[in-house]
């Protein structure tokens, strides 16, 4: 266990750097972090999307390790052509790594994530999802939660935002009978470092989806995304999780959640909810948080 | 070297596993579908090694293939109308990207209606893809170009895909007999691909990346130059290949009695052999005909085009494909040399065979007439009835 990289030993040497992300980009920091965990042996494939948008600008190109934008529903498949091909011309000890958005992988890109699963891959898929299509200036997307502003679902009288819920892609992968899958946060560094560690390691296609708020589209001050992400995960609308050997496991069990209207009201995007909408964002945390005390290995306390 | 009874698309098979392509994606549809069959038993046989993908869909073949080339391995997938067309996006994507990736296209109409039968409306379509664009006749083309595509898309100097082009039925279900030639001569004639376009844990590279307004031109310009540039490749391609083979295409263009001709009818794939044999019959009767086929449409052979256009008086398009609304795009790139270089002759254009309709000896033989006699420019085959621009 010497050479585990956590959140102590992680390298000081940046993978990622000198892009054009905003001030406090969530996305950026999941990107960087992923990175240097797996070092300069990942081949990492952008599909369109912010990251991709900020890091690629000939001649400024970002990466220091192989990288390169895919389409934007092509992730997975040009993963999976990475990885094929990266074989086939005899390299070995590398990792081909998707680092998408969530309109990317839960929307445009779910077809071929889904191929890629099926054919066991060796990939690991990383979604970093900011609740929205943030590259083209915040529009719903799949992920975008019940009550959020974008600017393709405005509030007004008649509608008070996205009227669907975030589609549950954690679970959604995990049906897939996946090698491995967790959720993750970039308001949980250490937590978020070990699963990556821990995917790079499993042979076969491995699925992490990572919170990384964006305080543009979230309407929050450029010094909060962490502070963010983890109210988040607090007020128990986000939950630490992974999903092996076809079980699912909690792996951050609150004794009580923090105020849901508080961590609402923070952002700019939830501002115009009431207190029936509130209810409603509550009631949804709290049939889900039921089910999960009830089928889902819980065994682990409070981290 | 062997014979064999093989369909166009088995022919395209075997030519594919003697260029030993390292990362193969998958998808099926009629009626390109019976290549991916035999390229799978193939491997399952070990008599071709390769990493066989069966993706979900065209868009993640193309993207797929995409990903392995720019590791620097040698890559093929096949697809069909509805499929080209899913996996649109990723054609200027493979090109821009100068990824030398080789896909057979099973030339089918596109829906709506819906229509499995050939016609080249697919292809053509997609002609400003930046993509070099072949168009074969028979089993023993499809072998030969399906290996003659990888020596020019990896040349240096040309990287860039190819799109081998099949008429639906017509040639990829008919069977004939076919020179399979020995794995030591494809090797001869096929060095392994060597590039320096691709990402290696020695020299990490960024690719695919975005280019803004300052130098998006120049991107495109070298883009352009390097298709125009790889008519040369084409002609040493097939030279180089004549050599070992013994079989030469004659580079873009192949002609047929064009000596001295003043009626001359162009065409592109399967159609030609019969054309040919019309030929034959008018020149028995006296007649000063002949025939142009067009093996590649981008790059234009627009020199080809002149040398044998020169002296004559009227000259045809015969293409299985309309671009609403105007002509076909074939009699539409013919017309463009035809005014750049000053000729002065008649052109028309014949659409035909759309959606699979049979093109019959009698149909040709009145091309030819309507040549000979002049009459509307754009005309309509075995349609009864006349449509003029
Ligand atoms: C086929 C296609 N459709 C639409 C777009 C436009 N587009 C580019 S990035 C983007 C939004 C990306 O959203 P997401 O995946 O969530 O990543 P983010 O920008 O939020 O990081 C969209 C819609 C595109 N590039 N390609
Ligand atoms: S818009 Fe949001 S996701 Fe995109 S770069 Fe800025 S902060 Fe990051
Ligand atoms: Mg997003």
């Amino acid at each position: 266990m010497t050479n585990q990289i956590t959140a102590k030993t992680i390298t000081d040497s940046e993978i990622f750097y000198g892009h054009k992300a905003c001030a406090g980009c969530g996305g950026s920091l999941a990107v960087r972090i992923a990175l240097k965990v797996l070092g300069e042996r990942a081949i990492s494939v952008l599909p369109a999307g912010c990251m991709s948008a900020v890091g690629f600008n000939y001649p400024h190109l970002c990466f220091s390790n192989n990288s390169i934008i895919s389409t934007f529903a092509g992730t997975a498949s040009m993963l999976t052509g990475v990885e094929a091909g990266a074989r086939a011309v005899g390299i070995k000890n590398f990792k081909a790594v998707g680092l998408a958005g969530d309109g990317g992988t839960a929307d445009i890109g779910i077809q071929a994530l889904s191929g890629a699963i099926d054919r066991n891959d060796d990939i690991l898929y990383i979604c970093y999802d900011n609740e929205a299509y943030m590259n083209t200036g915040i529009q719903k997307s799949g992920l975008t939660p019940f009550g959020a502003k974008t600017t393709t679902t405005p509030s007004g009288e008649n509608i008070h935002g996205n009227l669907r819920p975030k589609k549950n892609l954690f679970e959604i992968v995990a049906a897939h009978n996946i090698s491995y899958a967790a959720t993750a946060s970039i308001g949980n560094l250490p937590d978020f470092i070990n699963k990556i560690e821990k995917a790079s390691k499993i042979k076969g296609t491995t699925y992490i989806h990572v919170v990384a708020p964006c305080p543009i589209g979230w309407g929050i001050p450029v010094n909060e995304t962490i502070e963010i992400a983890r109210k988040m995960i607090d007020c128990g609308l986000w939950y630490l999780a992974e999903y092996e050997n076809g079980q699912f496991t909690l792996n951050k069990n609150p004794r009580d959640f923090s105020s849901i209207k508080d961590y609402l009201l923070s952002q700019g995007r939830f501002k115009h909810l009431d207190d029936a909408d509130i209810e409603i964002l509550a009631a949804q945390r709290d049939a889900k948080w039921a089910a999960i005390q009830k089928n889902w290995n819980t065994t682990k306390e409070e981290l | 070297m062997t014979k064999a009874f093989l369909s166009g698309n088995d022919a395209f098979a075997e030519g594919v596993r003697l260029a030993r392509p390292q990362v193969i994606s998958i998808y099926p549809i009629t009626p390109q579908t019976t290549v991916v069959e035999r390229i799978s038993e193939m491997v399952e046989d070990s008599s071709l090694k390769s990493e066989l993908i069966h993706v979900e869909s065209e868009h993640s073949a193309l993207s797929c293939a995409i990903g392995a080339s720019a590791m620097g391995a040698r890559t093929f997938t096949a697809t069909s109308s509805q499929g080209l067309l899913y996996m649109a996006e990723c054609l200027p994507y493979a090109s821009g990207g100068r990824f030398p990736i080789v896909m057979m296209n099973a030339n089918r109409s596109t829906a709506l209606p819906w229509n499995i039968y050939g016609d080249q409306r697919d292809s053509l379509s997609q002609l400003d893809c930046g993509w070099i664009q072949v168009y074969v006749e028979d089993a023993q083309e499809s072998l030969d170009m399906a290996l003659q595509s990888y020596h020019i898309a990896e040349n240096p100097l040309v990287s860039t895909p190819v799109m081998v082009n099949l008429d639906g039925f017509v040639l990829t279900h008919t069977y004939e007999t076919v020179e399979i030639p020995s794995q030591t001569d494809a090797d001869r004639f096929l060095p392994p691909f060597q590039t320096e376009n691709k990402m290696s844990l020695d020299n990490p590279k960024n690719l695919a990346f975005s280019v803004g307004p300052d130098n998006n031109m120049e991107f495109k310009y070298l883009q352009h130059k390097a298709i125009l540039g790889s008519k040369r490749i084409i002609e040493e391609t097939d030279a180089k290949f004549a050599e070992i083979f013994g079989r030469s295409y004659g580079g873009l263009t192949q002609g047929y009695r064009l000596d001295d001709a003043d009626y001359i009818l162009i065409t592109l794939g399967s159609i030609t052999g019969l054309c040919r044999e019309v030929v034959d019959e008018l020149r028995e009767r006296g007649e000063k005909v002949g025939l142009l086929k067009l093996r590649f449409l981008r790059p234009f052979p627009s020199d080809d085009l002149v040398a044998a256009l020169g002296s004559a008086k009227a000259v045809g398009v015969l293409e299985k494909d309309i671009s609403f609304g105007y002509e076909g795009t074939v009699y539409t790139n013919v017309n463009s040399v035809i005014a750049k270089n000053g000729l002065r002759l008649e052109t028309y254009n014949f659409i035909a065979g759309l959606g699979g309709r049979d093109i019959s000896r009698e149909n040709i033989t009145a091309i030819f007439r309507h040549l000979q006699t002049g009459g509307q420019h754009v005309n309509f085959i075995g349609l009864g009835v006349t449509i003029d621009d």
